[in-house]
């Protein structure tokens, strides 16, 4: 991968266990869907770091072609790409989000 | 920027034929959208997967002309 955004990408996503590419940042969120996966994570007690991609255009074009996914927020555990709001939410709904996130080692405060 | 729910349904179904779509305008403003997607060919598949090949039929309109659209996706029972 000779793509720097690309390498960035790979490089946040696997120094930080939890990262949610955004609209805006956790303390302020700029798009509805992101203050979702926000509220679920800060739900959780799941530390993450949130990278605001509206700061950056490439950043915000190269995630969608890196995850092969076409819309923002995306949320990555441990390297691998979760999925969006819709997906976060129904594993949220089914339990099933705890369960990824304590597979993965990540500490789950509340359920 | 807007998109028609037919027009939706019919790249939908172009990209996965047997695909059973409902589509609901949330808000009625032909920019919200919530569509449920049941098809034989997510069997096997994860969500991500199955989202992806969603978005696949749409070509690109998703994030695009398309912004919001929810998404659920299943194999039928």
């Amino acid at each position: 991968m000779s793509n720097p955004v690309f390498e960035r990408i790979s490089q946040d996503v696997k120094d930080n266990p939890v990262v949610l590419y955004m609209k805006g940042t956790p303390i302020f969120p700029q798009c509805g869907f992101s203050a979702t996966v926000v509220q679920i994570l800060s739900h959780l007690g799941v530390k993450f770091k949130g990278i605001d991609v509206l700061t950056d255009p490439s950043l915000r074009d190269g995630i969608k072609q890196f995850s092969n996914w076409p819309t923002i927020p995306q949320l990555y555990v441990k390297g691998e790409f979760i999925g969006g709001c819709d997906i976060v939410r129904e594993m949220f709904e089914t339990g099933e989000l705890q369960q990824v996130l304590s597979e993965k080692g990540v500490p789950v405060t509340a359920q | 920027m807007a998109m028609d729910a037919s027009e939706i349904e019919r790249l939908i179904r172009e990209g996965i034929p047997d695909a059973v779509v409902t589509i609901t305008d949330l808000r009625g403003d032909g920019d919200h959208y919530s569509a449920q997607v049941v098809s034989k060919a997510f069997a096997g598949k994860s969500r991500v997967q199955q989202h992806q090949m969603v978005y696949q039929a749409l070509k690109g309109r998703m994030g695009d002309v398309l912004h919001a659209l929810a998404l659920q996706t299943s194999v039928p029972k």
